[in-house]
C-alpha cells in the first residue's frame, strides 16, 4: 500500500504543470476561474495548443496520434488542468466517437475522420437520445431506411450539447424493427451540413444555450457512413457508454469548487464572523471535504483496477453516481452560501469584457446558474437512478 | 501509488479469515459474549499463537507489524466475525505502553503478545463524553509516588484485564491538555473497585472506581500523556473503522442473500427497484468507507496534523456509513431482522455501537473542522 504517486508519475505531474504554465492562456484560464462563458474559439485554441503537444488526444494509441496515457497519468492530467482552470477537452470526438471507430470501424473510416477530430477540422456532437427516449435509449424511434447507396433518415434527436457548433454528428438510427428494440438498431456517421438537417436551441433554465434539438427529414446518407454492420449499434452504443461514464467522478472539478466554495464561505459574513466558522456551515463544508477525499482515493483505486484489469464493471457507475452527488453539494453549498447575494444575477456578466462594477460580492453572479446547470450532472450519462439499477444488477440482484 | 497488500499482510489476512470462518461461527460467539468475561481465554491463546496480537505492535517491542494497515487487515476480518476477544482493549492499551513505556515497561508488551496478560485502557469518565482530555480523575503525589481517585466508565474489557492502563490529571483543569498522566494500575490492588457489565452489542465494559489508591513512582508511563493517548486513539479508530468495515460487508452479503430468496407478491423481493437502489446506496457507501480507512491507515505513521485529519475524517464517515447499513439492513430484512436468533441484527448492533467508541461522527466532524482551520 501507498497512497503517493511514484517518483515517475510525479515527474509526470511536473511536466503537466509546466506545460500548463507555460501554454494555458491567462484570458482562458481567468475566464474558467471567473465561471464566465467559453466561446467556441476558445475550446479549438484550447484544443490546438493541445494537439502541439500531442496531448489532445490522450487515450488514443500513439499510432493514430494520441498520447496513450495510462488510466493513472490521465487521472493526473485531469487534476492538473482543473486546477490551472483549463477548459475541459470537449468529449464528443477525442473521447467517445474516436474509441467506437477504432475498435469498429473500418480503417478507410479511421484514416479519414481521426486527423479531422485532432487539428479540429470536424466538431462532433452525439446524437443519442430523443424526445421519447431518454433512460430508456433502446426504445429509439429515428429510422435510417436504405435506398441505394444511401440511408434516408427521419426523425429527431435531443439534449445535442454544443450541436449549435457540430460539423458532424454520430446517430443511434433504428434500421429494423425486428426482435428486441436493442437489435435493430445502427451507429451512423452524419454531416450536420446535409439537406434536411434542422438544429433549434434548448434554452436550460440558466438561461443558457447549451443543448439542442436536431430534426432529420430525408437526410440522405451515404451507406459508407455506417460504423460496423448494420443492426449492430447498439453494442457499440454500450461500449461508448461504459466510455463515456470513466472520468465522469469529476474529481477535478469537485477539488476546484470545494476551494472556491471555501473561499466564498471565508468572505461571506455571519453575525460579524467568517460563514466558514459558523458551526452548522463548517459541518456542512467538512462533510463534502470528508467525501470528496474518500472518493478521490475510490478513484485511484479504481484507476489502478482499470490498469490491472481487475476493474469491475460497476466501478465507473459507483463513481459515477457519488462524484456527481458531491459536486451537486458543493454547488448547493456554494449557493447558500451567498444569502440573499445568490438572488442576482446578470447575464451579461457571464461574457468576458463586461465592465459594470458588480451587483454583490464580485464571486456570486455566476453561483446560483452554476448551481441550476449542474443539476444536470445527476441526469446525463445515464442517470443516477439508471447506475443504480446497474450496480445492484452487477452486485448479484 | 499502490493499493495491493504485501505478501506479508495478504497472508496474515487469510490467516484471519480462515479463522474466524472455521471457529467462529454466531452461535459459539454469542456463548462466548456470554461467558463471565465476555470471551474466550481459549481462543485468545489461539490469537497469541497465530501471531495475530503480535500484529498490533512494533518489532521493538516483540510484534511483527504495528502500522495502519497490519491493523486495518486483522480487524476487518474480525468484524466479520463480530469477535468479542479484548483485540481492540490490548491495541489502545498496548499502543500507550509500546508509544510511552521505558524499556522496562515495555517488556510487559511481550506477556501480551504471547497472550498471558491482558491490559485496558480506564480513560472515560461519567463527564468526559469523547473529549480526550477531559480527566478529572487526580494523581496526588505522595511520598513514595502517587494516590490516585476517581471514577472511569464504560472501560472496554476493563473487568478482565490483569493490568489497567489509567490516565489521572496530575495538574491543571479538568479538561486540560497539559497535566494528565497515565499509570500502569493492578485491578487487584487496594481501593481498585470494578463492576463488570454486559454491553448492548456483546462486548463488556467495567465501571472503575479509585478510591485513593496508592501506586509507586516507577508506573508511572512517560509524563505528559495527551499526545500519546491521541496516538493510540487514532491507531484504535483504523482498527475499530476496519472492524466496522468488515461488520458492513458480512451484513450487506446477509441482505443480498434475503433480497435474492424472499419473495412477496409472488417475486423475489429483490425485483423491486426501491430496494435494489438502496442496496446500491449502501454499496456506494462501503466503498467510501474502505477509501476512507486506506486514507487513514496510510497516514497512522505521518505527522500529527495529517494523520488526526484522516482518522477524524475516516471515524466521521464510518460513523454515517455504519449507521445507514445498520438501519437498512435490518429494514430490508423485516421482521426477521429483528431477532435475536437471527445474526444480520447483531452485526446492526455492533455497526451502531461503533460510533459509540472513540467519539461519534458528530464528535468527528467537529475535529475535522478544527484540524482544517488549524
Amino acid at each position: 500500500m501507498d497512497l503517493n504517486y511514484n517518483d515517475e508519475e510525479l515527474a509526470f505531474r511536473d511536466e503537466v504543470r509546466a506545460f500548463l504554465k507555460d501554454k494555458l492562456p491567462a484570458r482562458i484560464a481567468d475566464k474558467v476561474k471567473k465561471q464566465q462563458r467559453l466561446t467556441k474559439e476558445d475550446m479549438v485554441e484550447w484544443h490546438a495548443i493541445l494537439n502541439d503537444r500531442g496531448w489532445l488526444a490522450s487515450a488514443w494509441p500513439k499510432e493514430y496520434g494520441g498520447a496513450a496515457w495510462d488510466a493513472v497519468q490521465r487521472n493526473i492530467f485531469e487534476e492538473e488542468a482543473c486546477r490551472a482552470g483549463a477548459p475541459r477537452v470537449v468529449p464528443f470526438g477525442i473521447g467517445m466517437l474516436a474509441p467506437v471507430l477504432m475498435a469498429f470501424g473500418s480503417s478507410e473510416q479511421c484514416d479519414h475522420y481521426l486527423p479531422r477530430i485532432l487539428d479540429g477540422t470536424d466538431w462532433w456532437c452525439q446524437g443519442y437520445s430523443e424526445p421519447g427516449a431518454g433512460s430508456d435509449l433502446a426504445s429509439l424511434k429515428t429510422t435510417a431506411v436504405r435506398e441505394g447507396d444511401h440511408y434516408i433518415v427521419n426523425g429527431q434527436k435531443t439534449w445535442t450539447t454544443l450541436g449549435q457548433h457540430a460539423d458532424w454528428i454520430f446517430c443511434l438510427v433504428r434500421t429494423s424493427n425486428e426482435g428486441k428494440p436493442q437489435q435493430g438498431i445502427s451507429f451512423l456517421l452524419i454531416d450536420m451540413a446535409t439537406p434536411g438537417i434542422e438544429v433549434r436551441p434548448i434554452i436550460l433554465l440558466d438561461g443558457e444555450h447549451e443543448v439542442n434539438e436536431i430534426f432529420f427529414d430525408d437526410v440522405k446518407v451515404p451507406v459508407e457512413n455506417l460504423v460496423g454492420e448494420e443492426n449492430k449499434g447498439w453494442t457499440y452504443a454500450k461500449y461508448l457508454l461504459t466510455h463515456e461514464r470513466t472520468g465522469t467522478a469529476g474529481i477535478g472539478f469537485s477539488t476546484e469548487g470545494l476551494a472556491q466554495l471555501k473561499r466564498i464561505a471565508k468572505a461571506q459574513k455571519k453575525r460579524g464572523r467568517p460563514l466558514a466558522e459558523d458551526p452548522l456551515f463548517a459541518a456542512r463544508m467538512a462533510k463534502i471535504e470528508i467525501d470528496l477525499a474518500a472518493l478521490r482515493t475510490t478513484n485511484l483505486r479504481v484507476l489502478q483496477d482499470a490498469m490491472s484489469g481487475a476493474a469491475s464493471p460497476a466501478d465507473s457507475s459507483m463513481m459515477k453516481v457519488k462524484g456527481t452527488v458531491i459536486r451537486q453539494a458543493i454547488n448547493d453549498l456554494a449557493r447558500r452560501a451567498l444569502g440573499p447575494h445568490a438572488l442576482p444575477f446578470v447575464s451579461e456578466a457571464l461574457d468576458a469584457g463586461y465592465n459594470e462594477p458588480p451587483i454583490g460580492p464580485d464571486y456570486a453572479n455566476p453561483v446560483a446558474a452554476d448551481y441550476f446547470n449542474n443539476r444536470k450532472l445527476s441526469i446525463f450519462a445515464g442517470s443516477n437512478e439508471i447506475q443504480k439499477n446497474i450496480i445492484s444488477k452487477l452486485n448479484g440482484l | 501509488m499502490d493499493f495491493s497488500l504485501t505478501d506479508d499482510r495478504r497472508m496474515l489476512a487469510d490467516m484471519a479469515t480462515r479463522f474466524v470462518r472455521e471457529k467462529y461461527d454466531i452461535e459459539s460467539r454469542h456463548k462466548f459474549a456470554a461467558s463471565d468475561e465476555g470471551f474466550s481465554r481459549e481462543i485468545w491463546g489461539e490469537f497469541a499463537e497465530l501471531g495475530l496480537i503480535g500484529a498490533l505492535f512494533g518489532e521493538d517491542v516483540g510484534g511483527f507489524g504495528g502500522t495502519g494497515f497490519d491493523l486495518a487487515v486483522v480487524f476487518e476480518e474480525l468484524g466479520k466475525g463480530l469477535v468479542v476477544e479484548p483485540m481492540l482493549a490490548n491495541l489502545v492499551a498496548g499502543k500507550l505502553v509500546e508509544l510511552a513505556g521505558s524499556a522496562e515497561q515495555k517488556m510487559l508488551l511481550e506477556k501480551v503478545i504471547g497472550g498471558e496478560t491482558l491490559l485496558a485502557f480506564a480513560h472515560s469518565e461519567p463527564e468526559s463524553h469523547y473529549d480526550l482530555a477531559h480527566v478529572a480523575t487526580g494523581a496526588e503525589k505522595t511520598e513514595k509516588g502517587w494516590r490516585l481517585t476517581g471514577h472511569k466508565s464504560a472501560v472496554l474489557n476493563g473487568d478482565s484485564a490483569d493490568l489497567l492502563v489509567v490516565s489521572a490529571r496530575v495538574s491543571g483543569d479538568v479538561a486540560d491538555e497539559e497535566g494528565i498522566a497515565l499509570f500502569l494500575v493492578n485491578p487487584h490492588a487496594k481501593g481498585v473497585a470494578i463492576r463488570g457489565c454486559p454491553t448492548v452489542d456483546g462486548g463488556r465494559v467495567g465501571d472503575i472506581a479509585l478510591n485513593g489508591v496508592e501506586v509507586s513512582t516507577h508506573v508511572r508511563l512517560g509524563e505528559e500523556a495527551f499526545a500519546t493517548i491521541e496516538q493510540a486513539f487514532a491507531a484504535g479508530i483504523v482498527a475499530v473503522s476496519a472492524e466496522a468495515l468488515g461488520a458492513m460487508q458480512v451484513a450487506t452479503e446477509m441482505t443480498l442473500e434475503y433480497l435474492k430468496t424472499r419473495k412477496q407478491f409472488g417475486v423475489i423481493i429483490g425485483r423491486f427497484q426501491v430496494l435494489q437502489h438502496r442496496y446500491a446506496e449502501m454499496l456506494i457507501e462501503i466503498e467510501q468507507a474502505r477509501s476512507s480507512l486506506i486514507n487513514a491507515a496510510g497516514h497512522l505513521e505521518s505527522g500529527r496534523e495529517l494523520r488526526e485529519w484522516n482518522v477524524s475524517a475516516l471515524k466521521n464517515l464510518v460513523g454515517r456509513v455504519g449507521h445507514l447499513v445498520a438501519e437498512e439492513t435490518i429494514q430490508m430484512h423485516g421482521g426477521i431482522g429483528m431477532t435475536w436468533e437471527y445474526a444480520l441484527p447483531h452485526y446492526a448492533k455492533r455497526l451502531t455501537m461503533i460510533d459509540h467508541q472513540f467519539g461519534d461522527e458528530d464528535h468527528h466532524i467537529e475535529r475535522v473542522i478544527a484540524l482544517s482551520a488549524g
